[in-house]
């Protein structure tokens, strides 16, 4: 077995670089090609030459390095002395900046020190390293296709079928549990039926975010914009995931402002208007409300919705209108949703209808 | 029995003292509003009515009737430089006051007279002492698309935008909630309590006194302005370094 080891004389020899011959094919080299300029003549550096500036080099590697070693050592000290007080925000600004002074210190002078090291006081002469031929000697392969041959005969890779087919099964069978796990990193229930639906019903209560306190109609003023929320939004168990479906924009118009569609005059009432605040081009927050223009931007990606005109898109990347909430007023004078959204709200989908 | 008819004549004496003092002090106080509300009408007549109208009722396509906008709306415009406008444009901007603290209550007290409206806010409001967290969330929710999450502003459309609210006084940021000036949505007191406006006030005044724990905000314009800074600087450095180490050694 050791002798395989050794193999004759191939294995750790070095081969020697060859000139470069094309290969005699089909292509017609040109006379005037590019010729190899060879190497730029060697200029000596003032290092080189002259022994003052080779130790006022070397001085100041040294000093590079010393720096390093306080840099280190200042980090360390710096985040002993100066260390995080609870409910103090200006401590924790000091520590970490004295703290990143101090390693930045370290590791910067460190790398410039070794780089000026290099560059000025190593061996500055060029040097030519020729590549190896990529394909290996003949007896190398063949050695190589032996030791393969030796390993299928020995191990019986080959032989003992069954073993081997195991031996596959058993790979092809590791990674299955992954897929199993990772599986169920999808959403436990229909995505679909999620996305389309939000918290919104018929007679829930528009309430003020984040009190949670229901909204007359008589306290949006003209000019007004209230963020709303669902009642009992607070009380649900995934808050943050309801609130990112169900948020609404109220805003209160002069009634002649708004154009309204026919079917979609009795969605507003007297003026009060209430969108989906989920914008549809990627689901940010639209709740940039310009009380004169009646413009209503998106802060991500300046979509622009026209708040008189049912929130058409008039500038940006959003395709569609924001979908509106019909709201109506209930028997107390508190604004009530008619209806959930009549369209799912936010971003497109791919099951989206 | 001496010392408590004593006590009786002394409290019903110091108490009707009182009661005339007082009652000499609401009249006196009556006619300066009254002599306010004139002076004010002439500062108007002088300096608005150009605009708003001779009866502050507004003339079609250059100013808005001011009925109704209470003094809250003038101290906020005048009081801040905004009015009068310079130039009609996008949206009036902020300058140097052209009046002066009492000629802006004058002119407040003009025209808080035609209509009722929003008054100046009550003082317990401003003293920036309310909870900063609860304010915070609050501006958060409210304030924040517009205005940035550090009150630092932001674009709108058309040349619009929200101002920076750093250095802006806790009256004109209460008046600006009530009242809504230019594009500004209005936030009254039952969208927002003074209570609440306290808080948003108390969280402003805390950002405007507390160092950023995250170091230089570079105007916490957020990660547009920060991206910018490491683009161009950082990069920058980073090339340099480079081309540092590929040079040759002279």
């Amino acid at each position: 077995m050791a002798q395989h080891e050794d193999g004759g004389d191939v294995g750790s020899a070095v081969e020697k670089s060859e000139p470069f011959v094309p290969a005699t094919g089909t292509a017609v080299l040109s006379s005037d090609a590019i010729q190899n300029p060879g190497l730029p003549p060697h200029h000596e550096r003032v290092t080189d030459q002259d022994p003052k500036k080779e130790k006022t080099a070397e001085r100041r590697v040294i000093t590079l390095f010393y720096l390093s070693i306080v840099g280190s050592v200042f980090a360390v000290a710096a985040y002993i002395a100066f260390p995080i007080t609870p409910g103090d925000t200006g401590s924790v600004r000091l520590n970490t900046m004295l703290l990143g002074i101090g390693i930045a210190l370290g590791l910067l002078s460190l790398g410039l020190g070794a780089i000026y090291w290099s560059k000025n006081l190593m061996r500055g002469d060029e040097l030519t390293e020729s590549r190896h031929l990529t394909r290996g000697s003949e007896p190398t392969r063949a050695r190589a296709a032996e030791i393969m041959h030796e390993g299928n005969v020995e191990s019986g890779f080959s032989r003992r079928t069954v073993l081997r087919n195991t031996l596959i099964g058993a790979l092809v069978a590791t990674p299955l549990p992954a897929v199993a796990i990772f599986r169920d990193l999808a959403p436990a229930a229909d995505p679909v039926k999620l996305l389309e639906h939000t918290m919104w019903k018929k007679g829930t209560r528009l309430t003020k975010d984040p009190t949670g306190l229901p909204i007359k109609a008589s306290d949006v003023t003209l000019g007004s914009v209230f963020h709303v929320i669902p009642e009992g939004l607070n009380d649900t168990e995934d808050r943050l995931e309801e609130k990112a479906k169900a948020a609404v924009l109220l805003m209160r118009l002069k009634p002649e402002d708004l154009k309204e569609l026919p079917e979609r005059k009795t969605w507003s009432y007297d003026g009060i208007v209430a969108y989906s605040k989920i914008c549809t081009h990627v689901g940010c927050p639209v709740a940039l409300y310009e009380q004169q223009t009646h413009h209503l931007l998106c802060p991500c990606h300046s979509s622009t919705f026209d708040v008189t005109n049912h929130c058409e898109v008039i500038f940006g990347p959003a395709k569609r209108p924001l979908p509106q909430l019909p709201i109506a007023v209930d028997s107390e004078g508190y604004l009530i949703a008619q209806s959930d959204f009549t369209e799912p709200v936010g971003p497109s989908f791919w099951e989206r209808s | 029995m001496a010392t408590v008819a004593l006590i009786a004549i002394g409290l019903v004496t110091t108490g009707g003292a009182y009661f005339l003092a007082s009652s000499t002090a609401s009249a006196e106080t009556s006619t300066q509003a009254q002599a306010s509300v004139e002076e004010g009408q002439k500062l108007f007549a002088a300096n608005c009515a150009t605009c708003h109208g001779l009866q502050a009722q507004g003339v079609e396509g250059t100013g808005p009737s001011l009925y109704g906008v209470g003094a809250a709306a003038v101290d906020f415009q005048v009081g801040t430089g905004r009015m009068p406008l310079a130039n009609q444009g996008p949206q009036a901007q902020e300058k140097p006051v052209q009046f002066t603290d009492e000629q802006t209550k004058a002119l407040a007290a003009y025209v808080a007279s035609l209509a009722p409206g929003p008054g100046l806010p009550d003082k317990e409001y401003l003293k920036a002492d309310g909870n900063a967290a609860e304010g915070a969330e609050l501006f958060r929710i409210n304030c924040a698309m517009c205005h940035n999450v550090a009150g630092a502003g932001g674009a709108l459309t058309q040349g619009k935008y929200a101002p920076a609210l750093s250095g802006v006084s806790a009256a004109h940021i209460y008046e600006a909630m009530v009242t809504g000036p230019q594009n500004m949505p209005v936030f009254n007191d039952q969208n927002l309590t003074p209570e609440q406006k306290a808080d948003v006030i108390t969280y402003l005044k805390y950002l405007e006194k507390n160092p950023s724990p995250g170091g230089f905000e570079l105007g916490s314009l957020g990660p547009v302005a920060e991206g910018l800074f490491i683009w161009i600087f950082g990069l920058g450095a980073v090339v340099g370094v480079t081309i540092w180490i590929a040079a040759r050694a002279h």
